[in-house]
């Protein structure tokens, strides 16, 4: 980790009328890392997302992005930082088409007051979204109203609308959540290949582990609003903490570590 | 712009309909006369309201505006002097817009039923201070019936006629291309989803207050030129909450799916209203009350959703 | 020190009146999140049929006193009536959709139900003094009160406990904080949550026409008076927190006696006042005094 961190947490703590949601939590991100959060239900990982895009102010603690402050900030001035994220459940605009959903979102990112007076079928704004639609393989979706559409898609949009502002940091919960276990992979493999290209940082909460160790460079574990273990994948997912309070026995699917996981 | 508006196939359909109804008025009779411009008064309101719907908001204070542009108009001539047609529809879009610009900073943060009272509220503050100051005229309100068109005094209704008609024009089409704009695709997406909106980067509560602003102005407007078709304002038919409520029933009845929608809608309700009350004045409630019910239960998407398809049709042959 | 005692009994009566027209609005937005514009209807209605009884009563030659009993039959009467047949036939059909669509369905029923009024009731106004007048009045502090108009307080009291203690003592208390809670777990639970709503519904129109019966002999009953009604039980219902009772008792204490203050005082603010109150209290607590909170999206 020789990088200068983009994205740097200290002390970072959050409760609810006393119920501690996030204690003491410090983590640096490297531009281009790919980060895994796991954690059992409840153990704080979307208090941390919403903590890091602004959705809730944390009670103590800093957020610092790209070496500036930004603890507390509004959701919308996170997206304009470049701290962008994805939802567990999929937000997206449910009576409008895919094409509309993305326009909106393009014409939104454009840094120009103007672009938001553009028709939404000018050549600006529907190259790009071609473009994005294409890479997120739904352009054979682009006409279809969203909430005929299924969760894997939806999914697909989501992350692809939290992407259009360009974010340096990309956090996504939850991404393949409710989606098909034959679709699970195809989501990953199609958004990361995609952010590779631009060196966008990703931290993603998920709870297969199979999908954490194919693509994270590095492992968050959660308990109890604490950070319990964070180290390279192959070293965390043996940890025997993690294995304890986050993975439980129940993970069964190959690979030599959770073999060492059930012994 | 100008092209733009031109290639935008309702603001061309709009235009040459409104320019037929321009012409018409020279022939018809005084009564249909008014009614018209009644109900296009009214559709610049009820224009203002379809803004709003679009984002799922709903007012029921709209009133506040219509009554703030009439009573911007009817002091301008009693205490200013003025006259001209022009001046007097400016101010009325002024007072509103400056009073619909400042309560926005309020009303942008509510949503729902809240949203709706709330507006109710502040109406129902308006209505209070005229029925009890002698000064803004009290119950019986003022006359306005001195129309001037750049110095030049008309004879009958018709020249004021065509400026209504004009400035319809103008505001059909101006929310029309706003519509279209990706700001105005904000409307649906607000109402399908404010928290995405606000990830995307863009303010929920600023994109509400523009469109608060937009039909405070549109609402001014209408009270401006209501109250210089009609010659006559008073809190009774220009803010009382009934009067919001007509808005809103108008809202309804035409239907949300285009911006020709409020003007057929308000010029039906003149026509039915007239005949209403000399078929059955004790029933007028009741129709409008049934009919709502009615387009609620049967037509959600109100009258428009009947001239929709043969409309849509067209667009289709026209490619 | 007179005008004081003036404007205090003044405005207790006026917000006991109002603490009855608004509870029942409040209860029915409480359990079935339907703020109903027909409120304003059902006490015109109450108000008409409890002075065309008391006036055929007198016809008739009954003693003044069944007047009371009167009061309460016709307003039980409309409550059942009205209330079954717009809660079965309309708002039923509506639980799925917007709360503002909601809103203006019940805004048209508003308006149907006025005009019947007027074609059963007729244009002219009906007196109904007799219970009034066999009250008499009363000396208080040097100010001369009818006795009628402070037994409101009494009645406005015994609402108030009746509420607190139907919902906190009762087996039907119980399910309708169930209700109230989670509509869907209720369901689930295999409560008759259609059952609930349409008992809700009665309960809320009989309190609503309560109001405008126990009003009608102090006035003249007379048509389109069911308006400012609505109006004003909205701002009470919306200063105390929309779905609460201490809400509602709350909001009509300071309505009431800030119009009084108002109408002694400076005549020409008695709307602004009451508005005026409602728009600062919405903007200082948006759901109102005593609203619960919500829960979080994500």
């Amino acid at each position: 980790m020789a990088d200068t961190p983009i994205l740097s947490v200290r002390d970072l703590n959050k409760s609810f009328s006393g119920i501690v949601a996030a204690n003491n939590i410090n983590v640096d991100v490297a531009p281009g890392e790919i980060v895994g959060i796991i954690g059992a239900n409840g153990a704080g990982k979307t208090v941390f997302v919403n903590m890091i895009t602004g959705y809730l102010k944390p009670s103590s603690g800093t957020i610092q992005f790209n070496g500036k402050d930004i603890t507390g900030i509004e959701p919308r001035d996170a997206t304009h930082e470049g701290v962008c994220r994805s939802f567990q459940i999929s937000q997206v605009f449910m009576t409008m088409s895919v094409r509309e959903n993305l326009l909106i979102a393009l014409a939104i990112a454009r840094e120009s007051g103007t672009a938001m007076l553009l028709p939404v079928d000018h050549p600006d704004l529907t190259d790009e979204c071609e473009r994005l639609m294409a890479v997120y393989k739904i352009d054979q979706y682009a006409d279809s109203t969203v909430s005929t559409l299924s969760q894997g898609i939806r999914k697909l949009l989501d992350i692809a609308m939290a992407v259009v502002a360009n974010p340096k940091v990309l956090l996504l919960d939850e991404p393949t959540s409710g989606v098909s276990v034959e679709e699970k992979f195809g989501i990953m493999d199609i958004v990361m290949s995609a952010l590779k290209e631009k060196g966008t940082a990703v931290l993603f909460v998920e709870h297969d582990m199979e999908i954490v160790e194919r693509y994270v460079h590095r492992v968050l574990a959660f308990y109890q609003g604490e950070v319990i273990c964070d180290a390279p994948p192959d070293e965390a997912l043996l940890d025997p903490k993690v294995i304890e309070f986050v993975i439980g026995t129940d993970y069964h699917s190959g690979g030599a570590q959770t073999e060492a996981a059930d012994a | 712009m100008v092209s733009m508006a031109w290639n935008d196939k309702t603001i061309r359909w709009a235009i040459i309909g409104f320019a037929l109804l321009a012409a018409a008025g020279w022939l018809l009779p005084t009564w249909i006369l008014n009614n018209v411009m009644f109900g296009l008064a009214r559709g610049l309101a009820v224009l203002g309201l379809l803004v709003l719907w679009r984002t799922g908001l709903v007012s029921f204070g709209h009133a506040l505006y219509f009554g703030l542009g009439a009573y911007a108009v009817a002091l301008l001539e009693k205490y200013g002097g003025v006259t001209d047609v022009f001046l007097k529809f400016g101010a009325a879009i002024i007072v509103a817009g400056v009073f619909g610009f400042l309560l926005g900073f309020v009303l942008r943060n509510y949503r729902a039923i809240f949203f709706a009272m709330l507006s109710l509220a502040f109406s129902m503050v308006l209505y209070g201070v005229l029925v009890k100051m002698e000064v803004l005229g009290s119950t019986d309100g003022f006359s306005v019936t001195q129309n001037t068109i750049l110095g030049w005094k008309p004879d009958g209704k018709y020249p004021l006629f065509c400026f209504i008609v004009l400035t319809c024009v103008i505001a059909l089409s101006a929310v029309q291309l706003y519509l279209k704009s990706a700001l105005g695709h904000l409307t649906t997406a607000i109402r399908d989803n404010e928290l995405r909106v606000e990830y995307l980067g863009y303010s929920v509560a600023r994109a509400i207050h523009v469109k608060y602003l937009a039909s405070a102005c549109l609402a001014g407007a209408a009270g401006g030129a209501m109250a210089m078709a009609l010659g006559q304002v008073d809190p009774d038919s220009m803010v009382n909450w009934t009067v919001s409520g007509e808005l809103v029933f108008i809202t309804i009845m035409s239907g949300a799916g285009s911006v020709v929608a409020p003007f057929i809608g308000a010029i039906v309700f003149e026509f039915i209203r007239t005949y209403a009350f000399e078929l059955a004045p004790q029933a007028w409630q009741l129709i409008v009350g049934g009919t709502l019910l009615a387009i609620i239960f049967f037509l959600p998407g109100g009258i428009w959703s009947l001239l929709e398809k043969p409309w849509a049709k067209g667009e289709a042959d026209n490619g | 020190m007179q005008l004081i005692t003036t404007m205090l009994l003044d405005g207790l009566s006026y917000a006991s009146y109002l603490f009855i027209v608004s509870v029942g609005l409040t209860i029915i937005f409480g359990v079935m999140k339907i703020l109903n514009v027909a409120h304003g209807a059902f006490y015109a209605w109450g108000a008409y049929a409890a002075a065309y009884a008391i006036g055929l009563a007198a016809d008739n030659d009954w003693p003044d006193w069944s007047g009371f009993v009167l009061i309460f039959v016709a307003a039980i009467l409309v409550g059942i009536v009205l209330g079954t047949i717009i809660e079965r036939l309309i708002l039923r059909k509506m639980y799925h959709e917007e709360e503002v669509l909601i809103v203006l369905a019940t805004f048209g029923i508003f308006l149907i139900l006025e005009d019947v009024i007027l074609l059963v009731f007729g244009v002219n106004p009906y007196f109904a003094y007799q219970p009034m007048a066999l009250l008499g009045s009363v000396k208080m502090g040097g100010i001369i009160r009818d006795v009628y108009s402070l037994t409101l307080f009494g009645l406005a009291i015994l609402v108030a406990f009746g509420c607190w203690y139907g919902l906190n003592r009762t087996k039907w208390g119980k399910l309708l904080s169930v209700v109230i809670f989670d509509r869907e777990i209720s369901l689930a639970m295999g409560i008759n949550v259609q059952m609930v709503y349409l008992v809700t519904f009665i309960l809320g129109a009989t309190l609503g026409a309560l109001g405008g019966a126990y009003i009608a002999p102090t006035i003249s009953v007379a048509p389109g008076f069911g308006i400012d009604v609505i109006v004003l039980s909205f701002a009470v219902v919306v200063i105390g927190g929309m779905g609460s009772i201490p809400g509602a008792l709350i909001g009509s204490l300071m309505v009431g006696i800030l119009r009084a203050i108002a109408v002694h005082k400076f005549p020409e603010f008695e709307l602004f006042v009451v508005f005026g109150v409602m728009a600062a209290v919405l903007m200082i607590r948006p759901e109102g005094l005593f609203a619960p909170e919500k829960a979080r999206r994500i």
